[in-house]
């Protein structure tokens, strides 16, 4: 039996009926990255086979017993690399992280092994997220399973290509400004920003803490509203934490978006977007409508400052949640030095990847004494103005729709000379995080070189079930399309398109 | 560590509003945190969560007394902290430490304005700050240990002028008597300065209670950028006024109320008063005590005289008092009925402030009740003047003062146990007799 072509509810309900056993789960999942993993490099580790199979072997008694009957339970997951695992190796893939074995488990993992879940690794990503290619790795670049000449996008790149080239069930990304909905489109699998709040932040090694969210990535959107309902909950080790009354989002998976009203702002469709990417939003667009949606172009003021308010913001909050990693107490610290400033200056110099370094001297600048009203405070200003501007969007509309990158997956090293140009790609996920929104990306249609497009939908605050309804809707027409590298005759290797 | 969140502590922020009511401040209803940035090992994260933009408490003041009088001292604000860690320096190996028991720890910052002229004052405002803050059981304040601490902020000027002086901020000072002699020392240094004709440097320096002197730490110049921004890992505290008013609510009474009350309630001496809620721990046990045997002025002198000459004689501290009002009740109770002699009382007071055992039981076990037995009294006194020829002799000679040395005799025959009234009266008796014969 294909396990790993499975839906992570389709093979958790095998498992629960006795069909599958949670050791024969994890095993087609520990095959699997056997395989691929040389092609792909999801992981930035995988866990020892001994263990996974432990754990599985206790879950499976615990299912016998009838103790555990969650929908997860059993299902081999995979891990971001910055969400901290007790015990395993977690290193944000970053070098100055390259022996750190957390002491606890982050909140969002620990409710997902709670209810049975396997962890099988931890996923590769941009040094400690920032980047949006999964290249700026210490551990090497993740590559796109789609086509290997292709990166899988990021900062989650390799959770999203862990999904697409089927080496786990589903993975937990983190999305401070699309890391989630980006490599989600890229890869052909669907991801959930959350609104912020919503899943604890308990453990998540932070890159920017008023942005950071922790979300599902997963073949499909019943996955990810089954992740989501497991992982989202008030945390008291959380002061961001919000208390939600209904959680229930899988009431949501409906086939049903009659009346549902969509805006699909104007300036997400001009400029340096690509044709074919525009096609097919608009293509999802009038499927939805189709289906009864009302759908209509708007103004979205203020768009274009949505990236620099997220970079100096993002940069600033970066350039202290960093400050800690200084080979004082934990992670990489240099070999020589002499005296406390050489300890310090060399280890951080040394750890850190070029990405960082820029950001932090980024955000180290803009909240130094005689530039912080000018950049940091100014940034905030905007980022509450296109709170408003949001406010307003949804005064009208039910959900958001746009693209989610301007292009499909790039070629590895096309971003890389150019930072700037990486940025603005971020140009359509951004201004989700700065207005604490929610935000789904699902795949709505491949370019002409095969690689997958995808679409990303946004609601107001808390209204996660208005675009899990758009996005379950678009799914239902489309349906999943597995990556080249897990179908047949091992497609999906290095092509030059 | 990676990942872990910082939480505010409720029970801190209403500690923190406490001090703040105490001190007539105004309680901000929108409270924020802010970090400050800056690399050393005694913070883990490299920043501290302060407050630098909307502190907690703002516009306060608190009354001191001076030998001049009543002095109004005004408190700009009172902000919320983390405390870092505490870096020890191990001089042999050449290597620094760090505790970082103490790091996320709240803290309190008071700052006051530049009210203070004297070291006296100073030292008056801390005193007034310090009982204060042990009545709202916010902190025990003890210096030595650092859960309280002060930077003395001063400038001299040349009488007459309105303008204050360039300042001087002072670290590091352990206890009331270094702050005393560090703002004698400093103002003496500045003063010498200006008169030289140099000028004061804005500066931090560290003062050395050892060798009585200052050092400069840092200067304005070399000030840190601390890179202050909105933290993001906790929200704003929205204060209500229905929590403020639950603060208040709950509010203990202060020194000053009680002061009046002792006097009034219980008819204490305006000097008893003052000793007992001179310190919040006399206070407490003066009232758990006189809870279970009234006897207020009874208890009031046990604490004033035995149990400061105990404390003063092991060396400690008032808060470091550990026996219970239950036994010291029962103790008061014995002495006062009769039921043991006060030389007797005395020796199990001793056992009750080291062991706090039961002085009934002991009593009991011990035999140590007093002798009223007559027969029993009888014979001792005759025992002790047929043993002290000398001293009977003496007594009919017209010295008085001998039958203390009489009664002293017998007291000790008697272990301290007899009824000193009844020693005295048959000791007359028989020495009567004796110059009848």
């Amino acid at each position: 039996m294909d396990l790993m072509g499975l839906t992570a509810v389709e093979l958790g309900r095998k498992i629960r009926r006795k069909e599958v056993t949670a050791e024969e789960a994890v095993l087609a999942a520990l095959d699997a990255i056997e395989k691929r993993e040389k092609k792909v490099h999801s992981f930035v580790s995988v866990l020892d086979r001994e263990a996974v199979l432990e754990r599985a072997a206790k879950v499976q008694r615990q299912i016998d017993e009838g103790s555990l009957m969650h929908p997860l339970a059993g299902v081999p997951m995979a891990v971001k690399d910055n969400l901290c695992t007790k015990g395993i190796l977690t290193t944000c893939a970053s070098g100055i992280l390259y022996n750190f074995v957390p002491t606890y488990t982050a909140e969002a993992v620990r409710r997902l092994e709670e209810a049975g879940a396997v962890l099988i690794g931890k996923t590769n990503m941009d040094e400690f997220s920032m980047g949006s290619t999964t290249e700026t790795s210490a551990y090497g670049a993740t590559r796109n399973p789609w086509n290997t000449a292709h990166v899988p996008g990021g900062s989650s790149g390799g959770s999203c290509a862990a999904v697409a080239a089927e080496e786990c069930s589903f993975a937990l990304g983190s999305d401070t400004g699309g890391s989630i909905r980006q490599p989600s489109a890229f890869c052909g699998v669907t991801g959930i920003k959350p609104t912020y709040g919503t899943v604890s932040r308990y453990g998540l090694i932070a890159y920017a803490s008023s942005l950071d969210q922790v979300g599902p990535v997963a073949k499909d959107v019943t996955d990810c509203v089954v992740v989501l309902e497991t992982i989202a909950s008030y945390d008291s080790k959380d002061s961001t934490s919000a208390f939600r009354k209904d959680c229930r989002f899988s009431e949501a998976l409906q086939d049903e978006v009659k009346g549902m009203r969509i805006g699909i702002p104007h300036g997400y469709l001009g400029e340096g977007l690509d044709k074919e990417v525009r096609e097919a939003v608009l293509h999802a667009a009038d499927m939805l409508k189709e289906k009864g949606a009302i759908a209509e172009e708007f103004e979205l003021n203020l768009a274009s400052y949505a990236v620099p308010a997220y970079y100096v913001i993002a940069c600033a909050e970066a350039s202290s949640n960093l400050a800690r990693f200084d080979g004082v107490k934990y992670g990489y610290r240099t070999k020589e030095y002499e005296g406390l400033h050489q300890m310090y200056k060399k280890s951080r110099s040394e750890g850190f990847g070029p990405e960082v370094k820029r950001r932090i001297l980024l955000g180290s600048f803009v909240l130094s004494s005689g530039y912080y009203d000018a950049y940091y405070l100014k940034a905030l200003r905007t980022k509450a103005l296109i709170k408003k501007e949001f406010d307003k969007a949804f005064l009208k509309y039910d959900v958001l729709l746009g693209p989610a990158a301007p292009t499909t997956a790039p070629k590895l090293g096309a971003f890389f000379s150019d930072p700037v140009k990486m940025y603005l790609s971020d140009i359509y996920t951004v201004s989700v995080n700065l207005a604490g929104l929610p935000g789904i990306s699902v795949p709505c249609g491949t370019d002409r070189n095969g690689l997958p497009i995808g679409v990303q939908l946004v609601g107001d605050c808390f209204q996660e079930k208005n675009i899990i309804r758009a996005a379950y809707a678009l799914e239902q027409t489309r349906g999943y399309r597995r990556s080249p590298l897990c179908g047949e005759g091992g497609a999906g290797d290095e092509q030059n398109i | 560590m990676p990942g872990s969140l910082p939480v505010l502590n409720r029970q801190a922020v209403e500690y923190a509003m406490a001090v703040g009511i105490a001190a007539n401040c105004d309680i901000s209803n929108d409270c924020r945190f802010d970090r400050k940035n800056y690399f050393y090992p005694d913070n883990p994260q490299n920043y501290q969560i302060s407050q630098l933009y909307a502190p907690l408490c703002t516009d306060g003041s608190v009354e001191i007394k001076t030998q001049e009088g009543k002095k109004e001292i005004r408190i700009h604000e009172i902000h919320l902290e983390e405390d870092a860690g505490k870096l020890v320096h191990d001089e042999q190996t050449g290597t620094s430490l760090v505790d970082y028991n103490r790091s996320g720890v709240p803290l309190i910052e008071i700052v006051s304005e530049p009210d203070m002229r004297s070291a006296e004052e100073v030292i008056a405002y801390l005193e007034k700050l310090r009982l204060m803050i042990q009545y709202l059981g916010a902190s025990d304040c003890k210096l030595n240990e650092g859960s309280m601490r002060a930077d003395v902020n001063l400038s001299v000027r040349v009488v007459g002028t309105k303008e204050l002086g360039m300042r001087t901020e002072m670290k590091n000072l352990n206890s009331f008597k270094a702050i005393a002699r560090a703002i004698e020392g400093e103002r003496a240094r500045q003063v010498e300065l200006l008169e030289e004709g140099k000028p004061v440097i804005q500066e931090t320096r560290r003062w050395d209670d050892n060798i009585g002197t200052s050092y400069a730490m840092r200067s304005k110049e070399d000030a840190k950028d601390y890179r202050y921004f909105p933290e993001p890992d906790l929200p704003p505290l929205r204060i209500s006024a229905e929590w403020v008013k639950e603060v208040k609510a709950r509010q203990p009474e202060l020194r000053e109320e009680k002061l009046v009350r002792y006097q009034k309630e219980f008819g204490l001496p305006a000097y008893d008063a003052g000793i007992l809620t001179g310190d919040k721990k006399f206070a407490d046990l003066f009232e758990a005590t006189t809870a279970l045997c009234g006897r207020h002025k009874k208890v009031s002198n046990w604490i004033m005289v035995e149990t400061i000459r105990l404390l003063k004689e092991c060396g400690m501290a008032p808060d470091e008092l550990s026996f219970s009002p239950e036994n010291f009740a029962r103790l008061v109770v014995l002495a006062d009925s009769g039921t043991i002699t006060s030389t007797v009382a005395k020796e199990v007071f001793e056992l009750i402030f080291r062991d706090d055992i039961d002085p009934e039981r002991y009593v009991k076990e011990h035999g140590l009740a007093t002798v009223n037995d007559e027969d029993a009294l009888y014979n001792a006194v005759r025992q002790v003047l047929r043993d002290n020829q000398k001293p009977v002799e003496d007594y009919h000679n017209g010295k008085e003062k001998a039958i203390g040395f009489l009664v002293g005799q017998t007291m000790k025959a008697m272990r301290g146990k007899a009824n000193t009234e009844l020693v005295n009266r048959i000791l007359r008796e028989e020495l009567q007799k004796d110059e009848n014969m």
